[in-house]
């Protein structure tokens, strides 16, 4: 998608609640119509502040906001047309679910007919049509939590942003409901903004991942090239498992650079976050990249390792490696015939592609 | 594994279930019983018994008839057409003579309820009987008073023979007992309490009204301040809760009176004349002004307690979705506080309803309430029987109206902290 259909725009955006430190700092991202992006981030990362500006409920102490190209710094939360699913769902305890639904249908005083077929039409988008009498605290949280997104969609904003909505949820539930969630937001084509600490559920929903810490957005791509081509320490570490080797930059020859280890192993590695030879690095490396004991000779790193613990989880052999002088590498070792053949204690040969190892900042 | 489908449920030695339950709950139970016992002595002692005694007395007529066991006895048998026989006449005689003095005074006291008159004439009588030797006693009697061929005062007494009486009652709304035992009004300048009653729920109602429009804002910014903050303030709610009530009354004697603080202060302002001074003080102005005062911290912790649960996702959800700031909090935030409301109306009610000592020392004539009549009865007039019935009637309104608030709102939304 071009720049040209940019719905949301947020430029140089600050937040201080306090007036001494930034919780958001110099924010940038342009979201495009029909996109699902979501902001994904430790707590106090500022993702729930910047969603929280752009609902209107807390406003941005420098830079603007755009929706659709009005800046909307100063348009009042109710008159700004977006949709919300709260944390803990805020469905209002003395109304039913129809009452609840139809709410934002009466404030904008539409006729009671069309209010009764739009409540209706959302209510079966949620499969919960026989459910609109009751009172929300007689539902059981996922079906709160589908009355909840219910009555964010119900009177079709182009905008629906959410907050950790499924937060309250079970580990079943919670998968279930992130299909829905995007499901309807393939079949509606709304822009949805989304809030969530758990990456696993960033991954499954998303078109774009916005990585928050310490205020800042560190990485914003698709959810693929986020986990596979991490830019900095912090992305590399907060979305998936991940193997670091700290040392110094040796050498730089055109993509890959050398990592010298403090017990001098040398690691060639993909030039990513690193300037100049004499940096400090860490190197990145997913786990199911690592090679046991391969027999190609294919790898450009290959070293010697010791089994420092094994754990069982079915599918595959959690493994834990003392390699480099790090003792809390970790390699994933599928259980078949040659993984269940590792013992602790035992000395292996661990390789690994360059391409598969990225030398980033410090961390 | 026993028969559990059909019969009761065994344990695996073959006891009843339910038995052996109760014999492992019994410790716990005496233990519980042990627990609230002091307490529940204590109350029984200090509070039910005294109450129970006071009710009772508002039904109570018992006295006079161990005064005069005779001459009621006699009583029975007159017709109520003429002048009583010799024998009635002559009852009472000898019970009014050999009484002692204190018993008669006392008697005499109930007597005048029923018609005043009674009670100078028993006591004029008993001085003179003691010169009179032998009989016929009527003649006498009646030339030691005219009063004692009077048909009315031998009515009267018909009003009184049996041991009970609802005539505290009727007093008590402005009714009573003619000398014929017919219920009829209060002569038009004896009126006092039907005037009383209304009054006391105007009071009330209106300082319950004030409660709730001051409580409810100062409530919802407590609610909603960080914690820091509303600390301070729930200070500065508590500070005057604290301080004794005696102390605030005389406080606002101070502030209120004409020659007050507040009225001096809009004289110098020139806001009014001198001579306009606002009348403030003793009168009803003053109960209202004083007791909303008093009685604010009854509205706003249940306020605050009910306002602290409602998650402020609720007023932004309603934003969110379009509502105005001021339609979401009438349609979303104030339904959600209703369970506050009705806690702190019917405490600040309750506690009006029956206040006595704002009104007695700010009231003037104009603002007693129930509570200073009752309190009245009891010190000065002795008349425990009206103070009783005074009281009984308001715990019953107070029972009824708590009767129809369970029922219109449902005692369980009641929240009180």
């Amino acid at each position: 998608m071009g720049s040209t259909d940019t719905f949301v725009k947020f430029e140089k955006v600050d937040k201080s609640y306090d007036g001494e430190t930034l919780v958001v700092k110099d924010l940038n991202v342009d979201i495009p119509q029909g996109e699902f992006l979501t902001m994904l981030g430790p707590s106090g990362s500022g993702k729930t502040t910047t969603l929280m500006m752009l609902a209107g409920f807390e406003t941005p102490t420098g830079g603007e906001i755009y929706l659709d190209g009005e800046a909307i710094n100063k348009i009042p939360p109710y008159k700004r047309g977006i949709g919300m699913v709260f944390q803990n769902y805020a469905l209002f305890p003395h109304m039913t679910v129809n009452e609840n639904l139809a709410f934002p249908l009466e404030v904008r005083k539409l006729i009671k007919t069309d209010i009764q077929e739009k409540v209706k039409k959302a209510l079966d988008m949620v499969e919960l049509g026989a459910f609109g009498n009751r009172m929300p605290l007689q539902l059981s949280g996922g079906q709160q939590q589908r009355v909840a997104l219910a009555r964010a969609l119900v009177f079709e904003p182009r905008l629906v942003l959410m907050d950790e909505p499924l937060g309250a949820l079970d580990k079943k539930l919670r998968e279930q409901m992130q299909y829905e969630i995007k499901h309807i937001h393939e079949n509606l084509g709304i822009t949805v903004v989304y809030v969530t600490h758990d990456q696993s559920e960033a991954l499954t929903m998303s078109n774009r991942i916005a990585v928050f810490n310490d205020g800042k957005i560190q990485q914003i791509s698709s959810p693929d090239i986020l986990y596979e081509k991490p830019e900095n320490a912090f992305v590399a570490n907060f979305i998936g498992e991940n193997n670091q080797l700290k040392g110094k930059v040796k050498s730089i020859s055109g993509k890959n650079c050398i990592v010298t280890t403090d017990k001098g192993d040398e690691i060639t590695s993909l030039k990513i976050n690193v300037n100049s030879v004499g940096d400090s690095s860490t190197v990145s490396l997913r786990p199911e990249r690592v090679e046991i004991n391969s027999a190609d000779s294919n790898f450009e790193n290959t070293f010697n390792a010791k089994v420092k613990e094994l754990i069982y989880l079915g599918d595959h052999i959690r493994t834990r490696v003392e390699v480099c002088g790090n003792d809390q590498f970790i390699v994933k070792v599928p259980n078949s015939y040659k993984g269940a053949n590792l013992k602790e204690g035992a000395s292996v040969k661990l390789s690994w592609k360059a391409s598969d190892s990225r030398a980033l900042d410090l961390g | 594994m026993n028969e559990t489908t059909t019969g009761s449920i065994l344990t695996t030695e073959g006891v009843p279930l339910k038995v052996s339950l109760q014999k492992a709950e019994k410790r716990n139970k005496i233990r519980a019983i042990l627990l609230v016992a002091p307490l529940l002595v204590f109350i029984l002692v200090t509070f039910l018994i005294p109450i129970g005694d006071m009710l009772l007395r508002s039904v109570d007529d018992s006295y006079i008839n161990t005064v005069f066991p005779k001459t009621f006895k006699e009583y029975k048998k007159w017709d109520r057409q003429d002048l009583p026989s010799e024998e009635l006449y002559k009852t009472m005689f000898f019970e009014v003579k050999d009484s002692e003095g204190y018993a008669i005074g006392k008697a005499s006291t109930r007597m005048n309820y029923a018609k005043s008159g009674w009670k100078s004439l028993l006591k004029k009588s008993k001085r003179k009987f003691k010169k009179i030797e032998e009989g016929p006693y009527k003649e006498q009697m009646i030339a030691i008073d005219k009063k004692w061929a009077d048909m009315e005062y031998w009515k009267a007494l018909g009003v009184m023979v049996d041991a009970t009486t609802a005539g505290y009652y009727l007093n008590a709304v402005d009714l009573k007992y003619n000398v014929d035992k017919e219920i009829v009004r209060q002569k038009e300048n004896r009126r006092i309490y039907n005037h009383t009653w209304i009054k006391t729920f105007k009071v009330s109602v209106l300082v319950m009204i004030f409660c709730l429009m001051l409580g409810y804002p100062i409530s919802y910014l407590l609610s909603t301040l960080p914690l820091k903050y509303s600390n301070l303030l729930m200070i500065c709610v508590l500070l005057p809760f604290w301080t004794s009530l005696l102390v605030r009354t005389v406080a606002w004697m101070v502030m209120l009176q004409q020659k007050g603080v507040f009225n001096n202060l809009l004289v110098m302002a020139n806001v009014i004349a001198d001579e306009n001074r606002f009348k403030l003080m003793y009168n009803e102005t003053a109960t209202i002004i004083v007791m909303t005062q008093i009685l604010l911290p009854f509205m706003v912790l249940p306020l605050y307690s009910v306002m602290k649960t409602i998650s402020p996702n609720y007023m932004r959800a309603a934003l969110n979705l379009g509502a105005s700031p001021l339609h979401a909090f009438w349609k979303v935030y104030m339904p959600n506080s209703v369970p506050g409301i009705s806690a702190g109306c019917m405490l600040v009610f309750i506690l009006a309803i029956g206040y006595y000592i704002t009104p007695e020392l700010v009231g003037g004539k104009d603002g007693q309430m129930v509570g200073n009549w009752i309190a009245y009865h009891l010190k000065t007039t002795l008349n425990w029987g009206l103070s009783a019935a005074l009281g009984a009637i308001l715990l019953g309104v107070l029972t009824v109206l708590y009767w129809v608030y369970n029922k219109l709102v449902g005692i369980e939304n009641i929240k009180l902290g």
